[in-house]
């Protein structure tokens, strides 16, 4: 029986790549180990290795092909004794199809195997403001971008512009970063100003603070944000408070990047929102974008900002397309939030991650006849209560969507902020959707329980709406 | 085939890498001695008064002084360029700032938390800077400043300019994760920086012996191949000495180097430790055998500085502390739309 090679995740958010070449040809005897194919993702170029012993009967993804859905068919091998040349095609070799992102694969139910699964794939969107940012002329020309690149090249464009600033972090450099964002800037600005550090996150933050206090702007990225606990007094307590300390003498303008809350399956220690607890912090600057274009006029203004900046990404956002203007020097204000898609019914407030959860849901309850308006606060402080408190005086109902814990968290903060100065025009109670009060799960099913969802979003709108 | 014997691994390894030269006392003329004599007992008397207005509840909070480990700040700064060197220390830095020609006014009147302070009231003892003299703090998280200073040193060689960064932290902080997380990216990038271990023995109570296994500090940073040295940092002339032999060091290009200096706080940890961790003759002994001020009184008397001379540098000393007193009592607090300025440096 001939075995099937399939087209591989060689990571866990990958869901399709590019078959860049193959190493065999049909024909040729291959044991484990060998590498087979290189696969290209928007990441990086894999080696696909074999792990069966046999003779490549049939190549069926041709090399140079683009976007091959991961569990494809991508050749078939005959095992020992069999006639290589009649091992039969695939009988139906899946068609790229799109990823089953939607379709829940029931364990057992069609008795075949649970494949690994995630929670965040119902997370992760690339639903696009149904609003145009007013900050973008009318007439510019849009190009779409993934978030990564629009990362890449707001910092790039800032340290073309100004000398003093310079990226560190782990494997920022010569890997061209752990998720590609610092991509080809070693190339463009060489060792000195794009530097790879030890693992060392405690170290280095305060090696950048130092820098940002003796007149250089670092960018200083943590692999993720979850490892930035070990720096954390850095940011807190050398970066933020130095300026009051000092009496406003000193001053410390660094901006400390990476990814932030849920990714996919990594389970409890590198799943964590730490939106709250920066901005709870006076003297920081915490941004969280969204969209491609909020990450690179957001990050460049960070990058520009005296003062330091906690800028936080989401992993499963970087591969994310979405259409940026083709602007000369595109920068966006710091603390103003956006409205991504307006309505009169109920106001839907959410950053970073959950604002496509809000974008998805909304669209559903216009279906339901409920016209909602989503609001992205974009920055987490200084935070931007006028525009929520707009938005709520014109639909009178008010639910806070957050990819993170419950207690103590933004949401809690709008619903504070909002019983404090938008009582009077509440028709109903705020309701916060965020993901649950419990460590982020393992297990494919669990995660998902644990996660927010679309699903819930347009539950909490219409109790708040009293349609439900 | 039979395999090499591991390398025995237990042996003690020979190194031929350059080390610095064993560091010369400095030899001071008699203009260059009074003044560190000048420098040190303007330190000592402004501490002993910080203590009182301690007492007299005109300084609140924590309040760690100097007194004792003068030479230290002394000696090694006067050998820095104040142009392009900058100075990093940890919550005991009244000494350092004094050493830097900072107008003991300011630095009184922050301790007293007035508008008038070097940090206009907000940061107080623990936090005071002055970018003007490329002093970077004033830092209150024990073990902060040497991450911060190494970065320090970065800026310096990225800018180019020639400067050194000096970092001072005591015996305490040099048990601090961080310390060796900055020693081995300073050293892996040959950054201009002066690790100063200001070894007072004592880690708020907890003596060296009790909390270092490796006591002898100047070595912690063998494992970086960062050479060390070890200084009595109670011989003001040792130190500006073993200052100099560093700074050619590090000008050199040849990465960062250690100086631990062996010296010793007279006062508690800070105003609200009653020092029951060590014996009252223990500290009188130190104050008897090798104060750093009585040993230059001795040195100025032997180069004919006459008692008279000495005494009015004693008077205009106390002179100058008092008026800094006085002008950090009677100077107004900061106004309390102040509460608001200074959280960031712009509007958004």
């Amino acid at each position: 029986m001939a075995i099937e090679l399939k087209m591989p995740a060689l990571s866990p958010t990958m869901e399709e790549g590019t078959l860049a070449k193959w190493l065999v040809k049909e024909g040729d005897t291959v044991k484990s180990g060998d590498i087979l194919a290189e696969i290209e993702t928007d990441k990086a170029t894999m080696e696909f290795e074999a792990v069966d012993e046999g003779t490549i009967a049939k190549i069926l993804v041709a090399e140079g092909t683009d976007n091959v859905k991961v569990g494809t068919v991508i050749a078939t091998i005959a095992g020992e004794g069999e006639d290589a040349s009649a091992a039969p095609a695939p009988a139906a070799a899946p068609a790229p199809t799109p990823a089953p992102a939607a379709a829940e694969p029931a364990a057992g139910e069609d008795g075949g195997p649970k494949k690994a699964d995630s929670g965040t794939k119902q997370l992760a969107s690339e639903k696009a403001a149904t609003v145009q940012d007013p900050a973008i002329p009318e007439g510019t020309e849009m190009v779409k971008v993934t978030v990564r690149e629009a990362l890449r090249d707001a910092m790039a464009e800032e340290m073309r512009k100004d000398p003093r600033v310079f990226v560190m972090g782990e494997e920022v450099a010569e890997y061209q970063g752990a998720y590609k964002v610092t991509q080809g800037l070693l190339e463009e600005f060489g060792p000195k100003r794009v530097i790879d550090t030890p693992i060392t996150e405690y170290g280095f933050a305060g090696l950048g603070a130092g820098a940002a206090m003796g007149g250089l702007k670092p960018v200083i990225e943590f692999m993720t944000f979850n490892f930035a606990m070990q720096a954390i007094d850095h940011i807190v307590n050398s970066a933020a408070k130095t300026n009051y300390m000092s009496g406003g003498q000193m001053r410390c303008p660094i901006v400390f990047r990476g990814p932030n809350g849920a990714a996919s399956r990594v389970g409890a220690q590198h799943s964590q929102n730490y939106g709250p607890w920066y901005a709870s912090v006076p003297g920081l600057i915490v941004i969280a974008p969204y969209d491609a274009q909020d990450a690179k006029g957001l990050l460049k203004a960070a990058i520009r900002s005296e003062d330091p900046v906690v800028f936080l990404e989401n992993e499963l956002m970087y591969g994310r397309h979405f259409e940026i203007p083709q602007l000369d020097d595109y920068v966006l204000p710091i603390g103003k939030a956006r409205i991504v898609r307006s309505g009169k019914d109920v106001t839907i407030v959410s950053y970073s991650i959950g604002v496509g959860v809000a974008l998805e849901a909304a669209e559903t309850l216009a279906g339901e006849g409920i016209d909602a308006e989503v609001v992205d606060l974009r920055t987490l402080r200084p935070l931007d209560t006028a525009t929520v408190l707009e938005s709520l005086k014109k639909t009178n109902r008010l639910v806070v969507v957050e990819e993170g814990w419950p207690v103590c968290s933004i949401a809690s903060e709008i619903a504070a902020v909002v019983m404090e100065q938008g009582f009077d025009d509440l028709d109903a109670p705020v309701l916060r959707v965020t993901n649950e009060d419990v460590p982020l799960p393992y297990a494919a099913n669990l995660e998902k329980l644990a996660l927010i969802t679309a699903d819930k979003v347009v539950a909490a709108v219409k109790k708040v709406t009293y349609r439900g | 085939m039979a395999k090499a014997p591991a390398r025995k691994t237990t042996e003690p390894a020979k190194t031929n890498r350059e080390r610095p030269e064993e560091p010369k006392r400095f030899e001071a003329s008699k203009e260059q001695l009074l003044e560190f004599y000048k420098q040190m007992l303007l330190i000592r008397r402004f501490e002993e008064k910080a203590g009182q207005l301690y007492g007299l509840g005109f300084i609140g909070g924590f309040c760690h002084l100097y007194i004792g480990q003068e030479a230290v700040a002394v000696g090694l700064q006067s050998a820095l360029d104040g142009e392009k060197d900058s100075v990093i220390t940890g919550y005991r830095d009244h000494g350092h700032m004094l050493a830097y020609g900072i107008d003991p006014k300011v630095i009184m009147a922050e301790l007293t938390g007035r508008a008038a302070g070097i940090s206009r009231g907000k940061g107080g003892s623990m936090h005071m800077f002055s970018t003007e003299k490329k002093f970077y703090g004033g830092h209150g998280i024990v073990g902060a400043q040497v991450a911060l200073g190494t970065g320090l040193a970065f800026a310096h060689k990225y800018n180019e300019d020639g400067g050194v960064a000096m970092a001072y932290f005591g015996d305490g902080a040099s048990n601090q994760g961080q310390v060796y997380e900055s020693f081995n990216m300073a050293e892996l990038w040959k950054l201009p920086i002066i690790y100063v271990i200001e070894n007072n023995q004592y880690a708020m109570g907890t003596s060296v012996n009790r909390s270092s296994s490796e006591d002898q500090l100047y070595r912690r940073g063998e494992s970086f191949r960062i050479p060390g040295i070890q200084v009595d940092g109670m011989d003001v002339l040792a130190c500006r000495g073993a200052a100099e032999e560093a700074l050619a060091w590090v000008r050199a290009g040849k990465g960062p180097i250690i100086l631990e200096m062996k010296t010793y706080r007279y006062r508690g940890h800070s105003m609200s430790d009653p020092a029951k961790y060590r014996s009252r003759e223990e500290v009188q002994s130190v104050r008897d055998k090798s104060d750093p001020i009585e040993q230059v009184k001795r040195e100025l008397e032997d180069m004919k500085v006459t008692e008279a001379e000495l005494k009015a540098i004693e008077a205009e000393i106390r002179k100058v502390v008092n008026e800094s007193a006085d002008f950090a009592e009677q100077t107004p607090e900061p106004d309390a739309s102040e509460l608001y300025t200074d959280v960031l440096v712009e509007s958004y």
